[in-house]
């Protein structure tokens, strides 16, 4: 089997000496597959994906059993090699695009300055890679947007900016922050078609992480579900939303109301309590204070069940 | 041992600023001579640990035979009651034009903020010097001119802060209930802005005491034989090269409380969780 | 754009006009001004004599009319006591104030700027705290004071500078300093907040996340970002280290415009006083105009037509 692009164990990521954000995360995100991250607010899955670019902040510390790109272990990676790889071969973009761009410079430096970082392309040839992205992203009039200012684009244009300029350097790797949280519903369906093209055109690998289970569905090769700093439950898409195995994600997957299946009266699922903050010396399973099914072995150890066959979930029930 | 140098220097700038004061407040009981009797056999006594000292003048004489200590606690009374001063009568001038002009918004903010840029173009210590020198030198006249010329900081913050707070919900609450303007500013504007002004009005206080010593030092500020420490300075300044610590002490005493006042200030900005830009 | 600077003119234009009449009314403050003039040892004849040749027996307002007259024709009066045109006066002295304002804030600048960007780099580190200790403590020192300290130790013990005159450029160093002195901590305190919020923004996120080097993130996207009120204030420090230099001009025995005023304040020779307002209050309009522009050239979001 061929190797992962991006190949990560045991990540785990605490912020001073009170909190304990990611507790032991694996996952690996294939070439051309689209690898969703799906959860709540808190349970680490923006973390996870800063801890693997290197960009999280001062006082933060990150650990891993192992980390690879493309083969080569980045953990330990000094601050300016990973500075050539991001960017380059791993590019990032975020959910607020409003305020993901630099107000002083225009779209078209901004962008070109990548490929001169990088290449040393000069500006000139930098600025027509430029128009080109945008072209290809879906914007109109590219020579023009190249001179504007991000002011003067929408939140959709400006993702679509945000996209375009993730891919200056033809990366294998994009990760991609809730990109579409922040925008009107249909510019998300716009968004997510988008990131599909290009992924069948560049052979473009997807780690993207959101709270949004339609988004999954849509998109998703595998799935992992996060709470609390773990991966409770990971699998194929069509496997996880066929039997979802961890009572965490049957109970996500039934908060969903699915026109058809619902009545008017039915009550809306919910799962009660709230997501806790871990703090560093914490055992067990992070769930067990919402789940219905929490047993007293839920405190200690938790076993990793695999099927074999590519679904794998964290809990002490076996299915 | 992370006791924290912040927190530190707010207790340091408070405890200096508590110490001057109490030392203002008693001066007439802790000066151990009559700061205005000369004597002018014991004039240029340096201070008593150096060479030449007596133990009778403490800090020395200045050159005409008063006990510098004497005078330099003295001093100490008229920097703080011309700071106390002037920060409560330009405070109340910008106070009261800044929370008018944020509360009312439209015309009557243009106006404010014209009255605002005028008085921020004015050359301020020229305008001083010439007031002072026309009218006359005396501690009252520099209070009322620095009084009335040292508002725009409050003016802005006041004006920044109001409008801030006339959007938020308690205050249309206030006004549903009926209440009357006069009301809504004065019990509802004004408290919630209070804290900002407060860290302000330390800051002004600050700087009143620093103009006041640069206007007596010119010699357009307090006038002679009061004790003021810019004068002193100033009195020394011919002095200066033979006896260096005449000026020296006046101006490592300006320095401490201003720094004590900066610190406080600071640290009320801290703790109330004002603005950090005033 | 346009639109803007014309509104901003017309105000500039209106606060002028006010400053006028400020700078008139200001010297007629002291009751008899042809008295206050002539000085405590003048005759009778003295006094007549400049009320005549002053204008100053005509009604006020006829007096106030000559003098936006004689302004918006370049003749700021006559001096009494160096029986010359004011406004030859200034422009003789002009050039020594605004030498000593520019190294003044050159000077400023470049402690500053490095230095706040490097707390805000080390933000919450001892060299944070140290720098900002600096800042705190160049608030308190009184200006005149500090200038005549650097005289006795550099000028006079070290013999390392010039204590009086500018003869030499070097004449320019402690007066320079000494003005920096008083606008450096406002100036870092205010870089510092800008870089620390610029640091912390989406923006800097993302030129992060491209890959770009850390003298680029920190020089490039959030230094310009950061600069725009550094810009404005620095126009307006500028314009207090003009009109503020009233007190090291005397220190340093500079004869500037600062040390003509207080001349002119000392011996009542109202004639410059008045002008010498108006014309540093000019400056201090020029100068924010000056700020406001700049603002528009680096943020883009203000050039909106």
């Amino acid at each position: 089997m061929p190797e992962a692009l991006l190949d990560v164990a045991g990540l785990r990521v605490r912020f001073g000496r009170d909190v304990e954000a990611v507790r032991g995360v694996s996952l690996a995100v294939e070439r051309g597959q689209t690898h969703c991250v799906v959860g709540e607010s808190g349970c680490g899955k923006s973390v996870s994906a800063l801890a693997v670019m290197g960009l999280l902040a001062r006082g933060a510390t990150r650990t891993a059993t192992h980390m690879r790109f493309d083969g080569q272990d980045i953990t330990d990676l000094s601050e300016r090699a990973l500075q050539a790889l991001r960017g380059d071969r791993m590019a990032m973009i975020f959910q607020e695009p409003m305020t993901s761009l630099n107000p002083a410079y225009t779209v078209g430096s901004q962008m070109a300055e990548v490929l001169s970082r990088h290449r040393g392309t000069p500006k000139r040839l930098g600025l027509e890679r430029a128009a080109e992205l945008l072209a290809k992203v879906g914007i109109t009039a590219p020579g023009l947007r190249l001179g504007q200012y991000p002011h003067q684009l929408s939140g959709g244009l400006r993702q679509r900016v945000m996209i375009a300029m993730a891919l200056m350097c033809d990366p294998e790797l994009l990760i991609a922050d809730e990109p579409t949280t922040a925008l009107d519903v249909t510019v998300q369906a716009q968004i997510l078609r988008l990131l599909q093209g290009l992924q069948r055109e560049l052979g473009l690998a997807i780690l993207l992480i959101t709270h949004d289970l339609g988004v999954v569905a849509r998109i998703a090769h595998k799935v992992s579900v996060m709470y609390a700093g773990e991966v409770l439950e990971s699998a194929s898409a069509a496997d996880l939303f066929a039997s979802p195995r961890h009572p965490y994600t049957q109970g996500l997957l039934a908060c969903v109301p699915v026109p058809g299946r619902i009545r008017r009266g039915d009550p809306l699922g919910s799962i009660p309590g709230t997501v806790p903050r871990i703090a560093p010396g914490f055992t067990g399973c992070g769930f067990r204070d919402r789940c219905a099914f929490a047993r007293p072995d839920c405190a200690g150890a938790i076993a990793q069940r695999d099927d074999g066959l590519g679904h794998r979930h964290l809990c002490q029930l076996a299915a | 041992m992370r006791i924290g140098v912040r927190r530190l220097a707010q207790y340091l700038g408070f405890v200096i600023v508590a110490g001057l004061a109490v030392v203002a407040i008693i001066a007439p009981w802790i000066t151990p001579h009559d700061p205005f009797l000369q004597n002018l056999d014991a004039r240029m006594i340096p201070p008593s640990f150096m060479e030449g000292g007596v133990p009778q003048h403490f800090l020395g004489t200045d050159q005409i035979g008063r006990d510098y200590f004497s005078r330099l606690i003295y001093g100490a009374r008229i920097s703080m009651l011309i700071g106390v001063l002037v920060v409560i009568c330009s405070g109340l001038i910008g106070t009261t034009l800044g929370v008018i002009g944020g509360f009312f918004g439209g015309r009557v903010d243009a106006v404010v903020m014209f009255i605002i840029t005028c008085r921020l173009s004015i050359p301020f210590i020229l305008v001083a010097l010439t007031v002072v020198s026309f009218v006359g030198s005396s501690l009252s006249v520099v209070v009322m001119t620095l009084g009335l010329l040292l508002w725009e900081r409050f003016a802005v913050v006041a004006r920044t802060t109001t409008m801030q707070v006339r959007t938020l919900d308690y205050i249309a609450a206030a006004w549903a209930a009926g209440c009357s303007r006069t009301h809504i500013l004065l019990r509802e504007v004004l408290p919630n802005i209070l804290h900002h002004l407060i860290v302000v009005a330390t800051l002004e206080m600050a700087l009143a005491i620093l103009l006041e010593a640069a206007l007596s030092f010119l010699g357009l500020g307090v006038p002679p034989p009061l004790p003021s420490w810019g004068l002193m300075i100033a009195e020394a300044k011919d002095y200066m090269f033979f006896s260096p610590w005449v000026i020296m002490v006046p101006g490592l005493a300006l320095f401490v409380l201003v720094l004590g006042i900066n610190l406080l200030g600071d640290g009320l900005r801290d703790r109330l969780g004002a603005a950090r830009d005033a | 754009m346009l639109k803007f600077l014309a509104r901003r003119a017309v105000l500039a234009v209106l606060v002028m006009l006010t400053v006028l009449t400020i700078s008139f009314a200001l010297t007629r403050l002291s009751g008899d001004v042809a008295v206050s003039m002539a000085g405590p040892q003048a005759t009778q004849q003295d006094i007549a004599t400049i009320r005549k040749n002053y204008g100053l027996d005509r009604p006020l307002i006829v007096q106030f009319g000559d003098w936006v007259g004689g302004v918006a024709t370049g003749n700021l009066g006559r001096s009494y006591l160096y029986h010359a045109p004011v406004a030859e006066l200034i422009r003789a002295r002009l050039p020594i104030t605004l030498t000593l304002g520019l190294t003044g804030l050159a000077i400023a600048l470049l402690v500053a700027i490095p230095l706040g960007i490097l707390a805000a780099m080390h933000e919450g580190a001892w060299l944070d705290r140290a720098i900002m200790m600096v800042a705190v403590v160049g608030q308190a020192m009184p200006s005149f004071w500090l200038g005549l300290v650097l005289v006795i130790w550099l000028g006079v013990k070290l013999q390392l500078l010039p204590i009086s005159g500018v003869d030499t450029w070097d004449g320019y160093v402690l007066p320079g300093v000494v003005l920096a002195f008083s606008a450096i901590p406002a100036l870092m305190r205010l870089t510092r907040g800008g870089m620390v919020d610029a640091l912390a923004s989406d923006y800097v996120r993302t030129a992060r996340a491209k890959g770009l080097t850390r003298v680029s993130v920190v020089l490039k996207h959030a230094l310009r970002n950061a600069a725009m009120p550094v810009v404005a204030v620095a126009a307006v420090q500028l314009g207090f280290m003009l009109g503020g230099s009233v007190v090291i001009e005397s220190v340093f025995a500079l004869n500037g415009v600062g040390y003509l005023a207080w001349e002119s304040i000392a011996k009542n020779d109202f004639p410059v006083v008045q002008a010498v307002v108006l014309f540093l209050a000019t400056i201090y309009v020029a100068l924010t105009l000056l700020a406001d522009m700049l603002n528009a050239v680096l943020d883009p979001r203000l050039r909106v037509s």
